[in-house]
């Protein structure tokens, strides 16, 4: 995946020198391990301050709406699907969209890395399928397919569905993956273990909404957690209150979901927030056979009444 | 204020002199010793990381880590705290009236403070207690608590601590500096707060000052010696704050921001709150929570006005707040004691460092 920044760059040139697009949507290198920083690029020359490597979990498809712009984005799979997401849900055009697609092998996940070693981690340098993390004392080689992001792991869409331009050939798609064995777990949980699973699950939550905010999919003008008139939610770290915020936002992303992750990722306090949406995201798919952000041709399940709709997802 | 520092610095300087050994294979007994005079708050390990809790009887906070991940301003200052409260039950005693919960201040200390975190008390004490105003809720906790330290050996890489006017080893907002020896700790006496818990505590072995002083300004010098981050923050006074707020480059240092809290509440400096009332049937309560300057609700007027309606006026504020106002109101440094958190956890990787660079150099 390394190898890709190369094209990403050349491609990006382009388009910029040719003012097919005003700018370029990317990453470019982080300040510290395991992070990049979304940026714009709307100048040929600066091309070269775009990255890629596995620290580009952030889902960029968050970052092209209420834009006027013509923009090249650089999407991975699951980007691409959340664009898609948003030209049906009318928050962008396809064709104020260029999309730049990347064949994607996972990202790594930062919160999992960072928990394996007592120690400060100073750099974590990639070498094909080997991820060396580095503290001061001593080196680290691991398997890039023991560290990826859960949902990377489980991820059955690597290769972008809509795009202008693709960055390589396509990657081998993941087959024979059982995507849904965490949330059968809770699913088989007797209620008042599921509601102490839950209590102890999002103990921790600081109620920043750093997942809402690096999610996609959240783009309502003003949140329900943020209205005043009426006011739905407390504004306290009151677990009910909490509970409540978690649970409602997953379901507004029932059917839109893309697993992107990016909602695990940023949370500060490493909470693994997508377990909510995962279990709407396998729900949709179990009653409807839908995936979301796969196709431009048809309406989302819960967009739509069919009369053969399935009664179970009332 | 610079009078109160003052104060603690001589303070700090009366008891330098004291330094207790203390042998880790006593610790527990010794805190322990502590628990029937003090509520005790420390780091515990809790979900794969560390964070200040209030300590169980027999637990000992585990002094094996680097900052927190929330820095410990909640002891003083708890993200939601209840102020007043009031019942319309005319059979009740005082119904209709807003009334303030009772609340007791027991003595209290946090073990295992570091230096950075006990200066961010004494920067947010310059906003919660001056001479006009008196946040009677932050100031009773405050003066309540004794402030146990631990010097940083090996600070980490986002650790700018020096640059933003404290340090490893930093002494102001302390009443006891512990240093790690490795089998034994060193524990500097800093206040007389300081000497109250010694007492309590039953530490005794006082150590020859001289000897105990260079070991200790050795490693001092050592783990200064090993911070590599720094900001330079030496014009930022004498910028003017109208060029600041106009300049270019805000546009693409908030690209990235998706304006969630996460940098304002893991800081142990920003101390913003949003009053909000919250009724159950008959009875009600006042509470205040962290509020943050990154949510369109944190300015949203109640004409549907909002002067601060996008995501690059937002970051800025925070900033120039931190780096600019701040600095202009208090004349006392940034408001940032370096601990490196913000860099650390925010999810799209906006470095302060890099932006108090480009405010501070910006012609």
């Amino acid at each position: 995946m390394l190898k890709y920044i190369d094209t990403i760059r050349k491609i990006s040139k382009r388009l910029l020198k040719e003012k097919a697009v005003d700018m370029v949507i990317g990453f470019r290198k982080g300040t510290v391990p395991m992070m990049n920083e979304p940026c714009f690029i709307n100048k040929p020359e600066d091309v070269d301050n775009l990255v890629w490597n596995s620290n580009c979990g952030i889902n960029l498809a968050n970052y092209l709406t209420n834009r006027k712009e013509k923009i090249a984005v650089i999407a991975k799979g699951c980007d691409s699907r959340n664009i898609v997401t948003h030209i049906i849900e009318n928050k962008v055009k396809r064709d104020q969209v260029f999309i730049v697609g990347v064949p994607c092998k996972g990202m790594i996940d930062r919160h999992k890395i960072a928990s394996m070693l007592e120690e400060e981690i100073i750099e974590v340098v990639e070498e094909g399928n080997i991820v060396i993390v580095k503290s001061a004392a001593f080196e680290k080689r691991l398997e890039k397919s023991e560290i990826l992001q859960e949902n990377c792991a489980v991820c059955i869409h690597r290769n972008p569905v809509v795009y202008d331009e693709l960055v390589a050939e396509p990657v081998e798609e993941q087959t024979d993956i059982d995507r849904y064995k965490d949330v059968r777990r809770i699913e088989e949980m007797q209620v008042e273990e599921k509601n102490n699973f839950f209590d102890n699950f999002l103990s921790t939550c600081i109620r920043c909404y750093a997942c809402r905010n690096a999610c996609p999919l959240c783009y309502c003008p003003t949140c329900f957690v943020d209205e005043s008139r009426p006011q739905w939610l407390g504004k306290s770290i009151d677990p009910i209150d909490i509970k409540t915020f978690h649970l409602l936002r997953a379901f507004h992303c029932a059917g839109r979901c893309t697993d992107c992750g990016a909602c695990q990722r940023a949370c500060p306090m490493g909470i693994n927030v997508r377990i909510f949406t995962k279990k709407l995201e396998k729900d949709c798919f179990e009653l409807y056979g839908w995936e979301s952000g796969l196709t431009l041709e048809e309406r989302p399940p819960l967009d739509t009444y069919k009369p053969d709709d399935p009664d179970s997802g009332i | 204020m610079i009078h109160t520092n003052l104060m603690i610095r001589i303070q700090g300087f009366r008891h330098t002199m004291k330094i207790i050994r203390i042998d880790k294979k006593n610790w527990a007994e010794h805190i322990e010793n502590l628990s029937g005079s003090y509520r005790l708050f420390g780091p515990v390990k809790d979900n794969g990381s560390h964070m200040f809790k209030e300590l169980n009887k027999g637990e000992l906070p585990d002094l094996n880590y680097f900052n927190t991940t929330l820095s410990p301003k909640s002891i003083i200052y708890p993200q939601s705290e209840v102020m007043l409260e009031y019942s319309l039950d005319e059979n009740k005693d005082n119904h209709h009236v807003m009334k303030e919960v009772k609340k007791d201040y027991p003595q209290r200390a946090v073990i295992g403070i570091r230096p950075c975190d006990a200066a961010a008390f004494l920067l947010v004490k310059r906003n919660f207690d001056t001479a006009e105003y008196k946040d009677t809720y932050w100031t009773r906790a405050y003066e309540t608590t004794t402030f146990v330290g631990l010097a940083c050996n090996s600070p980490q890489t986002t650790c700018f601590c020096q640059a933003a006017g404290n340090g490893p080893f930093h002494e102001d907002g302390l009443d006891i500096l512990l240093i790690d020896m490795g089998d034994y700790f060193f524990a500097k006496i800093i206040s007389s707060k300081g000497e109250n818990l010694l007492k309590a505590a039953e530490w005794e072995t006082e150590t020859d000052a001289e000897t105990g002083g260079n070991i200790i300004a050795a490693m001092k010098q050592k783990a200064e010696d090993t911070i590599t981050a720094s900001v330079s923050t030496n014009k930022l006074k004498g910028q003017k704050t109208t060029d600041l707020f106009d300049a270019p480059f805000w546009e693409d240092v908030a690209f990235a921001c998706i304006n969630c809290g996460t940098c304002t509440y893991i800081c142990p400096t920003c101390w913003c709150f949003d009053i909000q009332d919250e009724a159950f049937g008959l009875c009600g309560i006042r509470m205040r929570n962290w509020d943050s300057c990154m949510f369109p609700l944190f300015t949203l007027h109640g004409s549907g006005h909002n002067p601060r309606n996008t995501n690059m006026q937002r970051l800025r504020q925070r900033f120039m707040h931190k780096l600019k106002y701040y600095v202009d109101k208090y004349d006392n440094g940034i408001q940032c004691v370096g601990c490196g958190r913000c860099i650390r956890l925010c999810p799209v990787n906006i470095d302060i460092r890099k932006v108090c660079d480009l405010m501070n150099n910006y012609e």
